[in-house]
This record gives C-alpha cells, sequence and structure tokens, in this order.
C-alpha cells in the first residue's frame, strides 16, 4: 500500500537521480519524442546521447513528450544546474557536436541553440518572447518530464491532489471545488465541470468515469501532446473522478490515428497498478477505480458523448438523443461522467493549488489557461498554452510569429468543423467562450488554423462541408440530407457553376440544419459556412457573379501562364510538369498548353525566376 | 502465419473478451490486426462467437473507416488531409499521388504494393503537410519530392 510518505520518498529521490531540479548535481538531458518529434528524426538522436553517455556519471539521458515548438523539430535540451539549453533542428552529427562540447566539455553550442535559430539572445525555449506570454497549466510536464517513467510525475507532484482527496477531501468538497474554481469543459462547448459531476452525484449500483480523448478535430493536436507528454495527470484526475461520483471503472476513449499515445497510456496505466494508485483499494483508502482503453476506429462523430458511450458499448458510433444525459444514462445506461483530456488535465493541480490559485488566470467566466494547436499559414506552428481572454492578435503575432513569406493575415478558423472563422475585424477579440460564441464561432476544443490572403474562403467552407459529410453517421434526416445538399451548392460556386441564389439558399438550410439536427456534429455543421457567408460575403458572389476565385484558390477558375519578359528559357518547369504540357526551345520563353495542364503548380514552385503565375 | 493458426489467436481473444462489456469492437480491431482487413469469414467466425447477429458486425465494420472490408496493399500510403495539411496544400499533393500510383484515393495499387489513403488529421500539424507511409512519418512535404519517397518502398 503506498502512502503519501512514499510518494514524498520517491519524490525527493527521483529529483536527485534524474537531476530534475534546479539544485541539480549533473547533467540533465532530455529528447523531444512526442509524436512531431519522432517523425522529425529524434530516435536516433536519443539512442546517439544514451549510447554516448552510458560511460559518463552524473549525466541522464531521458525522452520526455512534446516540448512546444513543432517547426523547430527534433530538438533536444540540455539542464545543468539552474541553466537551460534548447537546441533545434538537431541532426546525429550536430548532436553529437553537443555531446562533445557541451555535455562532455561544459560549453554551450551557441549556432544550434533556439536562439540562434530565431534570431534572438536567448539559450533555451523559456527565454523566447514568444514563450513568455504562455501559461502553462496543462502543459506544465509536456516536454519536462520522461511520460513513461512515474516517478518523474511523482516528483513533481504528482498524485499528490489524489492523496488529498481520499485522506481529507469528501465528495461533496470535490465537486464545491470544482464548481467555484470555475473550470468548464475543454472539448469546446464550455460547460461547468462540477457541475457535471454534481448531476452524476446520485445513488447507483455502478457508475462510470469517461475521458474523451477522440481529438478528432483537424487541426487539433493538444490531446495528443498530452497524452504523449504527461499521461499520468489524466489517470490522477479520472482516479479524483472516480472517487467522487462514486465510479469504480473508467474508460479512456482514444482515437486509433494516436499509436503512441495509446501505447503511453498503456505504460501508464500498468505503471500506476502496480504502485496502488489504480486498482483495488487506492492508497489504502477502500476505494477501488481501474482504467481501461477503448480504441476508436475512425469517426469523428464519436468525439461526440452520446456516439462515443455507443462505440464504447460497441456499436455502431450513432449519437442519441438527450435527455438522457450521461449524468443518468450513460455507458451502459449507467451514470457517467464524460470530459476531455484537457479537463481532466487542469483537475489535480485545482485540487493542490486551489481555487484562488486557478481563478487568478483567466478572465471571469472563463478561468485558467486554453491550449491551442496553432497551426496553418503561421510561422511558429505549435501548441500555445494562454491564459483565457489573451487576444487573437497576441497569439497570432506575438507567439506565432505572424504569417510567413510576407502575406497577409485574412482568418482564422477555431473549432474545426462546428466552429467558424474570426476575420481580421475581430483580431483584438479576447479568446474565451462567451466572446467567440458573440462573433460566431466557438472555443472548440482548441484547433487555431491560420489562413493568409491566398487562401479561399468558399473552398474552406467547402472543405470542411465535405469532412461533416463524410462524417455524418446518416441517423438524423437534417445532417445526413441537408449537409450533402449545402455541400453541393459549395462545390457548384468553387467550379465556377454557382446560381444567384446560392447564398440565400445556404443560409436558409444552414439555419435548419442547425434547429433540427439530432446531435452536436449535425446542429453545428453549418457554422463554417455561416461563418464566412457573414465575414465574406463578397468573395462568395465573386465566385458566383464573376466567376473568379479572388484568392486564386478554387482551381476551375484559374490558370496557370508564363510571363514571357521573365522566362529565362531554363527548361527546369517543363522537365517537373508531369503531363509534359510546357514546351518551348532552350533560352526562348516557354508556353503552356492550357488543354493538357492540370494546375497542379508544380512549374510554378520550380520556376527559378517567379515568371509563372496563376489567375 | 497459416488460416488455422490466424483463427485459434483469434478465438482465443475471442476467448478472453466474451464475459467483457463492449467486447465487438475490441474483438474486430484485433481480428484486423491479425487478418490485415475483414473478410465475409473472419466477420461470421466474430459473429458466432461473440453470439452477435452478423448484421451487426457487419454494421460496426462498415460504420467505421478503419475497418477495411478488402484486401490492404502491402504498404499502407495515408495523406493527411486535416485542416492544417489542407490550407498548405493538401490537395495538391494527393492529386499528384493519384498520378504517380495510377490510383483513385482508397484503392490499392495493381501490384498491390500502395493502398492510397486520404486520411484525418494526424495531430502533426506543425509539420504539415504530412504524409504517412506505414509508420515513417514525412513532413513538410513537396510535390516533387514524391518520386524519391515512394521508392523507398
Amino acid at each position: 500500500m503506498i502512502t503519501k510518505k512514499d510518494l514524498d520518498k520517491i519524490k525527493a529521490a527521483t529529483l536527485t537521480e534524474n537531476y530534475l531540479d534546479d539544485s541539480r548535481e549533473g547533467i540533465r538531458v532530455t529528447v523531444g519524442m512526442a509524436t512531431c518529434g519522432i517523425a522529425a528524426g529524434a530516435k536516433p538522436l536519443f539512442r546517439l546521447l544514451k549510447e554516448g553517455t552510458a560511460d559518463l556519471e552524473k549525466v541522464e539521458v531521458k525522452m520526455v513528450g512534446c516540448i512546444g515548438s513543432c517547426r523547430l523539430e527534433p530538438m533536444i535540451e540540455v539542464y545543468e544546474g539552474s541553466k537551460r539549453t534548447t537546441y533545434v533542428f538537431m541532426t546525429p552529427e550536430k548532436c553529437q557536436k553537443v555531446l562533445d562540447e557541451h555535455i562532455k566539455g561544459g560549453k554551450v553550442v551557441t549556432e544550434y541553440t533556439i536562439g540562434a535559430a530565431d534570431k534572438e539572445n536567448a539559450s533555451s525555449i523559456t527565454e523566447m518572447s514568444y514563450f513568455k506570454s504562455q501559461k502553462r497549466i496543462v502543459l506544465r510536464n509536456c516536454g519536462t518530464i520522461d511520460p513513461e517513467n512515474i516517478d518523474e510525475y511523482i516528483a513533481r507532484g504528482g498524485y499528490e491532489a489524489l492523496d488529498k482527496v481520499l485522506t481529507s477531501m469528501s465528495k461533496e468538497d470535490v465537486v464545491n471545488t470544482l464548481l467555484s474554481s470555475g473550470l468548464r469543459g475543454r472539448g469546446g462547448a464550455g460547460f461547468p465541470t462540477g457541475l457535471k459531476w454534481k448531476f452524476t452525484m446520485a445513488e447507483a449500483d455502478q457508475k462510470y468515469v469517461v475521458c474523451n480523448a477522440d481529438e478528432g478535430d483537424p487541426g487539433a493536436f493538444m490531446n495528443r501532446s498530452v497524452l504523449e507528454g504527461d499521461p499520468h495527470a489524466l489517470l490522477e484526475a479520472m482516479a479524483i473522478a472516480g472517487y467522487t461520483i462514486g465510479a469504480t471503472i473508467g474508460y479512456i476513449y482514444i482515437r486509433a490515428e494516436y499509436p503512441l499515445a495509446v501505447e503511453r497510456l498503456k505504460i501508464a496505466i500498468k505503471q500506476a497498478e502496480d504502485k496502488g494508485l489504480l486498482g483495488k483499494n487506492i492508497m489504502g483508502s477502500g476505494v477501488d477505480f481501474t482504467i481501461e482503453l477503448r480504441l476508436g476506429a475512425g469517426a469523428f462523430v464519436c468525439g461526440e458523448e452520446t456516439a462515443l458511450i455507443a462505440s464504447i458499448e460497441g456499436e455502431r458510433g450513432e449519437p442519441r438523443p438527450k435527455p438522457p444525459f450521461p449524468s443518468q444514462s450513460g455507458v451502459f445506461g449507467k451514470p457517467t461522467v464524460i470530459n476531455n483530456v484537457g479537463t481532466f488535465a487542469n483537475i489535480p493541480q485545482i485540487i493542490v493549488k486551489g481555487v484562488d490559485w486557478f481563478k487568478s488566470t483567466g478572465t471571469e467566466k472563463s478561468s485558467g489557461t486554453k491550449v491551442f494547436a496553432l497551426g496553418g499559414k503561421i510561422s511558429n506552428p505549435g501548441l500555445v498554452e494562454v491564459p483565457m481572454g489573451t487576444t487573437l492578435r497576441d497569439i497570432i503575432y506575438n507567439m506565432g510569429g505572424g504569417i510567413p513569406n510576407g502575406k497577409k493575415f485574412k482568418a482564422a478558423q477555431t473549432g474545426g468543423p462546428s466552429g467558424g472563422c474570426i476575420p481580421v475585424d475581430h483580431i483584438d477579440t479576447p479568446i474565451d467562450y462567451d466572446s467567440l460564441a458573440e462573433i460566431g464561432t466557438m472555443m472548440g476544443s482548441g484547433g487555431l488554423i491560420i489562413m493568409d490572403e491566398d487562401n479561399c474562403m468558399v473552398d474552406i467552407a467547402r472543405y470542411f462541408l465535405d469532412f461533416t459529410v463524410d462524417e455524418s453517421c446518416g441517423k438524423c434526416v437534417p445532417c445526413r440530407i441537408g449537409t450533402k445538399r449545402m455541400l453541393e451548392i459549395l462545390e457548384r460556386i468553387t467550379t465556377s457553376k454557382g446560381k444567384a441564389d446560392d447564398i440565400s439558399k445556404l443560409k436558409e438550410l444552414g439555419k435548419n440544419i442547425k434547429l433540427t439536427a439530432l446531435c452536436g456534429l449535425g446542429q453545428t455543421a453549418p457554422n463554417p459556412v455561416l461563418s464566412t457567408i457573414r465575414y465574406f460575403e463578397q468573395e462568395y458572389e465573386t465566385h458566383i457573379k464573376e466567376h473568379k476565385c479572388p484568392a486564386g484558390s478554387c482551381q476551375a477558375m484559374i490558370a496557370y501562364f508564363i510571363e514571357a519578359e521573365k522566362c529565362i528559357g531554363c527548361g527546369l518547369c517543363a522537365r517537373k510538369c508531369p503531363v509534359d504540357a510546357i514546351s518551348g526551345e532552350k533560352k526562348q520563353p516557354h508556353k503552356i498548353d492550357r488543354s493538357k495542364c492540370i494546375k497542379c503548380g508544380a512549374c510554378m514552385e520550380a520556376c527559378p525566376v517567379d515568371a509563372i503565375y496563376k489567375r | 502465419m497459416s488460416d488455422k493458426a490466424k483463427y485459434d489467436e483469434l478465438q482465443s481473444f475471442i476467448d478472453e473478451m466474451k464475459n467483457e462489456k463492449g467486447p465487438l469492437m475490441p474483438v474486430m480491431q484485433k481480428a484486423q490486426d491479425i487478418f490485415g482487413y475483414l473478410p465475409f469469414d473472419v466477420q461470421k467466425f466474430i459473429a458466432l462467437g461473440l453470439d452477435v447477429p452478423l448484421t451487426e458486425v457487419y454494421g460496426v465494420a462498415t460504420f467505421y473507416s478503419q475497418f477495411n472490408l478488402e484486401k490492404q496493399g502491402e504498404h499502407s500510403l495515408s495523406l493527411c488531409l486535416g485542416t492544417a495539411c489542407y490550407v498548405k496544400g493538401a490537395q495538391t499533393l494527393l492529386d499528384r499521388l493519384e498520378q504517380e500510383l495510377k490510383v483513385k484515393t482508397g484503392d490499392t495499387t495493381k501490384d498491390g504494393k500502395f493502398t492510397l489513403i486520404g486520411t484525418r488529421c494526424l495531430g502533426c500539424c506543425g509539420l504539415a503537410p504530412v504524409m504517412m507511409i506505414d509508420d515513417d512519418v514525412y513532413g513538410q512535404v513537396k510535390a516533387d519530392e514524391i518520386p524519391e519517397i515512394l521508392k523507398k518502398y
């Protein structure tokens, strides 16, 4: 049986042995090994460092989760004393140099540091200007601890909240703490978490705790980072939920597209069970709680809670009408608390650090922070965690580094296929649940896709509708047929066949689908269309009336041309053209045969003198 | 592995899961792991083993996009069609892949080497556009690099 004393012992020992805190007497080297780090080539670096330091004393090499700056991967960090150095764009050669000169020789290899890459006077990510305005609550351990080592989680205060709850808090205390913290669902809709738990308190023979880790919104990977970088935070929070509502079984429903997260969760569950932090009689409290994984199989609608429940039960993931809500009748008809990964990840810290601490961040109605996955046309794509109420401008220009290639910001998309866009006029809106709803979009799970002048808003609307149509489960008519009709209209508009009344038809259809669809997927499906019409109606009209795509993105309305004055006749474009549509003599201006051209843009990419343009 | 060995492995997993709640999806996922896809006979085997109607097995198999009813290519080539990849030109890459492999998305090449899949967000948005061949992830892919990448397989 593990007790608080044991936790303290593990904490003290791990801090010292793994050189985890600033009083360290050795060197801690970490390699960012979340999915993106591994994709960028982190594994060989980890091996190299492990082998290269095997016979060194006082050096620990650890793998960690996502450090947050995907574009700089692979990244390694060296901690000595209170000094932290972040190396970016690592290769085995560069890594060898860091090993020889820094780890063995004690001299920072300045040219490979994050500061050198981003032209700032800094040697670690925490000193970078774009990092300083972030506040890490949910991501506090991501990129710092080894996610496959429970001791490192404990060393950072892990499982103290569980101990506190089990030894000194009543179930009502926990609910009241959550209620007064103002924590709202991070999955997107923003329902107060404490209330959800409270509704599930009534007596029942069996109850369940479910974690929604079916992060399906395209362009969102906040949950993946937590699952891969700090899985125990989730397990601890679920155990707290189990105690509070009186459930003995928890399910984590995770999408199968995240194989690494699944692997790390399995390891974490096993470690927690072995330590007596999950399973029977947790920490000698008499409370039982086990966690099982359930894998999704590629259905977006399963992120909707009732569909997710159906899927856990082994059925087609079709949503069910509400009420009854999961708090009354959830998994196998039993009362169920279901929360998103991000919501759970906040809870242990609220318990330990208190309501006032949590409420000191964020706005009055939306307390705490929000993690965003910043992607699309942005200089620094990656994860950012910011206090609620931060403006979009701050996120894009301060943390995101602005729009690359000197292009202009056009819109940001939040909430994925259920959300809408934020145009430049609203760039100073503070980001919280209520302000976003006011301007016609939603917080969503945290995907934040930035679009520039080259992105066509009609095409983006079409993209999302195409997604919804594909993912609609087909159970209710408004979603199954209505979204299909909307998609047909959008396809018409983007292929130069739009009709005069198409915009009003889209609006009417959209309104009706929102009112009548069965579940959240259908009810929000028209949002991307309605919101782009709201802010970019002119662009729709230009497509319909003038048969032009102002952004130059809709293929049916553009053609490629070679500017004869600029063309140097190098022939590179002709060689790159996959359909032999380009011809011309050497050193003479070339020409594109538009009857053959498939508008792939390979020529434009290849041209060394920018002589090719589209119109 | 022989067919018999495959069925034996599946049977022992079914026995293990039979008394769990909601066993159908885990069993089907295991079956796909073993067989690579879910042919009709395997679906029948699962229906019998778990004592559920075959229609239910088929219903689940057709609902989720990750269950394959047809044999897959030697390598699965997934191009991410998430938003971040899409705004960074994933469609152009998909067109190019269809051209290079001479297949439509969702189909397998004639030589049985690749199955081309337009997949949901892989969650590597910082590396967009992203392509995955089996377990190898390729980030910031350019259309021109595709032939080179394909040659590796």
